[in-house]
């Protein structure tokens, strides 16, 4: 993008020590953001919305004892910047004390994980489009007409405390998605990265084209209990709902969670294996959390077995544990931001081939939790959905309504794929599952 | 900010545009919660920047910087034009078309009887620690929150075509919220509605009027008593929903299917199209004779009120559905020349960083004739649902299931046990056309959604919902295995 102003390391770290010179409190932290985001949207095999922004975002929050204020600004300038320790520290003193605060966390040693691309740094609107057109050119050879949107984004993310803490990370992030529609039927497909080479446009294009040239003459299917095989954009959006409402510390302390007092318990099938890793680059590394704190690998179910949680800092004091890495969303507590899960063996064409009657889901749409402590989901299929008989896929079908509980889906796994892909922050392969709930079905 | 708006607009004139636009937003926050006895958030927050959109060679670009000084805004006026220019690479079989505005020089700002930011922070602290005070009663209570936000957006929109629009929006919200835990159940209650309460665009006094102390103990009462309460049934049966929960079936399921951007295609890729397509408008039968629906961008402490959208089209009042047919679309410009329409002005940014699409300004079901008594002493068998939990709908915006916080029995025309994890699921206009009674304007309330999620990148949209409570016949009720 022209004019792009990454502020960069020593730019970044000298502002923060800045407003903790500025600031009149026992203790300060500062979260600087910068976001340089392009998005290059299409609908019906044209562009027709196409943006960019840049913006700035310094959070500091000031402390006396345990009274904490926070003011955010996204103007740079000294002024602005005063202001809002200013303002901050007013408000601090503002309040009785948060006898749940436990301080900031001290520094440490920080991993070393490259998360910028110059390539997708410098990617234009021009090589935005030409992009779409490849996509749009893939959609017309079937007469189908394509939808998405091409982004690239360039961030940076520095925090400093009082007590030392300096952390620095700038980072990119393209994302490609595509609903490719024509005749009664559509079909979908995405892919993401922190590098823009790795996206290939032709290929998304045709997987949707081909789902959609799959997705004709939609039969309606009575609703019901079928056996599953779920693509992995299906699976992730489960996963991260399982990962959310069971896995942070806070919530099972509180007993919102369903691990609450069966840690250590064989909770899921025993093939399922599910890990949070912030650092490895198949998913979408970042070295440290909101509070600075380094990454650390937890592993939250292996064989079936409820292992871990994730921590943040405050969490972890509590309970003389070390912070994992997962911090800083104020109020919610820890919540597992990379979520992995492991492979099987079965190629998605066993799982169709091991399936009698059964629904091949290519992807859910608009999902929401019915009841957290029983992970129970509700939401629709979208964008290709098929009817499996005796091993062969032998027709699309409407749209259903699914009504299921995460913990059922993943206590009862009888196959799951061999290969992991990346769904934006989560890496998860296909699952094939032999009863999963139907609840309802719509007209297309 | 004249000069610097001139600017913009003279840059990309210069460069050929055929139309431009800018907008310079301010915006401050102030967002307090409590949880558990403590304060845990108390934030300020201060955003500023401005965004160029333009027209060139009949396709659009845009873009947006927080940094207001005159160089940036020559940088970024060139860059949308750029943007434009590549957008212009894979364009339409025709150019964008904007259906025509009267230009106007004007000033609007909304009604405030006191300023939100005026009243001492540590008084409303207080208060939601009061409320949580009050919510501490019951050891099953796991959670209390208490949560407060004011926002001021000051606003300059101007145009090529002469607009000059300066506009100023205060908005107020709070709500309270209690989750008790205990033996594998889990529940929740919360007032005024859920997800961070009501919200208007209104000063303090909103605040003031929702008594949130005369209801905190109810709220932390009846999150326990939903832990053993009985389990909602399933089957079809008649349901009377409570006027915040009827506001979130109507945002989904005519809201959103009206806006004219998703039937177009617009949102395909996203958040999906719309079943009321454009050969249903004037003659499909989306609801029962008892219903109509209005969308009203005038009406007072609205949230989704304005005093032009953000193309400089006055805000209006419009009737989507009349007596049971599909009248309306919300429109654009760009999207109401399609249909060989005007704009009637329903497009909104988030802020200075996103381009204006179609949003809900406030869309309401218009009062009945019933009260909410007569409705229950008139059904036999069915529930009364309130305080929306879960929501979701398919992507033409037909096949609906929402959870709610908490249900009655209604048996033989009388309230009976609550009733936990209630749900009902429907086809949307199916649902609507078994809508035959709608209480009148007494218990017609104004409700404000702060969180409407559309576009990409992801925009956020304050809008409004009105309505009383109503009854559908013969619903599903009780959806999946509990
Ligand atoms: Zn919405």
């Amino acid at each position: 993008m022209v004019g792009k102003k990454l502020l960069g390391r020593e730019n970044a770290l000298d502002m923060i020590d800045k407003l903790i010179r500025w600031s009149p409190g026992d203790l300060t932290e500062v979260v600087l953001r910068s976001d340089f985001t392009a998005l290059t949207r299409f609908a019906k095999n044209y562009i027709h919305q196409n943006v960019a922004e840049s913006d700035y975002r310094v959070t500091v929050r000031v402390i006396f004892g345990k009274k904490i204020g926070s003011a955010t600004t996204n103007s740079l300038d000294d002024d602005s910047l005063k202001e809002a320790v200013e303002d901050a520290a007013a408000i601090a003193k503002l309040q009785p004390p948060n006898e749940e605060f436990e301080g900031l966390p001290e520094p440490e040693p920080l991993p070393d994980v490259n998360c910028f691309v110059p390539e997708t740094d410098s990617f234009s609107a021009k090589d935005r489009a030409a992009a779409v057109k490849e996509v749009v050119e893939v959609a017309k050879e079937r007469g189908f007409e394509a939808s998405g949107a091409f982004s690239t984004r360039s961030a940076e993310l520095a925090v400093g405390n009082s007590r030392g803490v300096r952390a620095y990370n700038a980072s990119t992030y393209a994302a490609l998605s595509t609903v490719m529609a024509g005749g009664d039927g559509t079909g979908y497909a995405e892919a993401s990265g922190r590098d823009v080479r790795e996206i290939r446009p032709g290929e998304v294009a045709r997987v949707a084209r081909d789902k959609c040239a799959m997705a004709q003459n939609p039969v309606s299917v009575p609703p019901g209990e079928y056996e599953v095989v779920l693509e992995p954009l299906a699976v992730a959006d489960l996963l991260d709902y399982l990962g959310r409402a069971g896995f942070s510390a806070l919530a099972v302390r509180e007993g919102r969670s369903f691990l609450a007092g069966k840690l250590g318990q064989k909770l899921f099938d025993e093939k399922f294996t599910m890990w949070d890793d912030g650092l490895d680059p198949r998913g979408f590394p970042i070295p440290f959390d909101l509070e600075g704190v380094p990454k650390r690998k937890v592993m939250l179910v292996e064989n079936g077995v409820a292992k871990g949680l994730v921590y943040d800092y405050a969490t972890a004091k509590r309970e003389g544990k070390k912070s994992t890495g997962h911090g800083g969303f104020r109020g919610w507590g820890p919540v597992p931001a990379n979520l992995f899960m492991g492979e099987g063996t079965a190629t998605l064409e066993e799982m169709i081939r091991s399936t009698k009657r059964g629904i091949l889901v290519t992807r859910f749409h608009y999902t929401n939790m019915a009841h957290p402590l029983k992970v129970l989901i509700t939401g629709m299929t979208r964008d290709g959905t098929f009817l499996i008989e005796d091993g062969r896929i032998t027709k699309a079908v409407k749209n259903f309504r699914f009504t299921e509980s995460a913990l059922r889906v993943f206590s009862t796994l009888d196959m799951i794929g061999r290969e992991a892909v990346r769904v934006e922050r989560t890496v998860v392969p296909a699952v094939r599952v032999p009863a999963f709930n139907f609840t309802g079905v719509t007209e297309f | 900010m004249k000069e610097l708006t001139r600017k913009a607009l003279d840059v990309v004139k210069e460069l050929g545009a055929s139309y431009g636009d800018i907008r310079i937003v301010e915006t401050r926050t102030q967002t307090i919660r409590t949880r558990n006895g403590n304060v845990d958030a108390l934030s300020s927050t201060r955003s500023k920047g401005f965004g160029v959109r333009v027209l060139y060679d009949g396709a659009w670009g845009f873009s947006s910087s927080s940094t207001l000084t005159e160089d940036e805004v020559v940088r970024v006026a060139k860059e949308a034009v750029e943007i434009a220019r590549a957008s212009a690479t894979v364009k339409r079989d025709k150019d964008v078309v904007l259906s025509p505005v009267k230009p106007v020089v004007s000033k609007w700002a909304s009604a405030v009887k006191t300023d939100p930011f005026s009243v001492k922070t540590e008084d409303k602290i207080a208060l939601l620690l009061e409320a949580d005070r009050l919510m501490a009663g019951c050891k099953e209570v796991k959670v209390r929150i208490g949560s407060m936000a004011c926002q001021r957006e000051d606003k300059i929109f101007a145009s090529t075509e002469g607009s000059y629009i300066e506009q100023t929006k205060i908005e107020t919200g709070a709500g309270i919220e209690a989750t008790a835990a205990d033996r594998g159940e889990l529940q929740r209650r919360s007032y005024p509605t859920s997800f961070g309460g009501n919200w208007a665009t209104a000063g303090y006094e909103i605040v003031e009027q929702m008594r949130l102390l005369d209801h905190a103990e109810r709220v932390s009462r009846e999150a326990v008593e939903l832990l053993s309460a009985k389990q909602c049934p399933s089957g079809v049966m008649d349901v009377i929903i409570e006027s915040s929960q009827l506001a979130l079936q109507i945002h989904e399921s005519c809201g959103h299917p009206i806006e004219l951007d998703r039937v177009l295609g617009q949102e395909a890729s996203y958040a999906g199209t719309s079943f009321l397509t454009p050969e249903k408008l004037g003659t499909f039968q989306y609801g029962s004779e008892e219903v109509t629906i209005t969308a009203d961008a005038t009406l007072p402490r609205g949230l989704g009120s304005f005093g032009f959208d953000d193309e400089g089209v006055p805000a209006q009042r419009v009737t989507i559905v009349d007596k049971g047919i599909f009248k309306n679309y919300l429109t654009s410009r760009e999207t109401a020349h399609e249909l060989g329409q005007v704009s009637n002005g329903a497009m909104r940014a988030d802020g200075w960083n996103r381009i204006p699409i179609i949003r809900m300004t406030n869309i309401s079901l218009e009062p009945g004739d019933w009260t909410l008594d007569e409705m229950i002493k008139d059904t036999k068998e069915g529930i009364l649902v309130a305080t929306n939990k879960s929501w979701s709908i398919d992507d033409k915006r037909l096949n609906f299931q929402f959870g709610t916080e908490i249900a009655w029995e209604i048996k033989d025309g009388s309230l009976g046990a609550m009733l936990k994890n209630p749900t009902y699921t429907g086809i949307t206009y199916e649902f609507w056309r078994s809508c035959d009674a709608v209480a009148g304007k007494d218990e017609w309330e104004l409700w404000g959604l702060p969180n409407c999620g559309k576009g990409e990148p992801g925009q956020l949209a304050h809008v409004g919902h009105g309505a009383s409570p109503a009854r559908f016949r013969r619903v599903k009720v009780g959806v999946g295995k509990w």
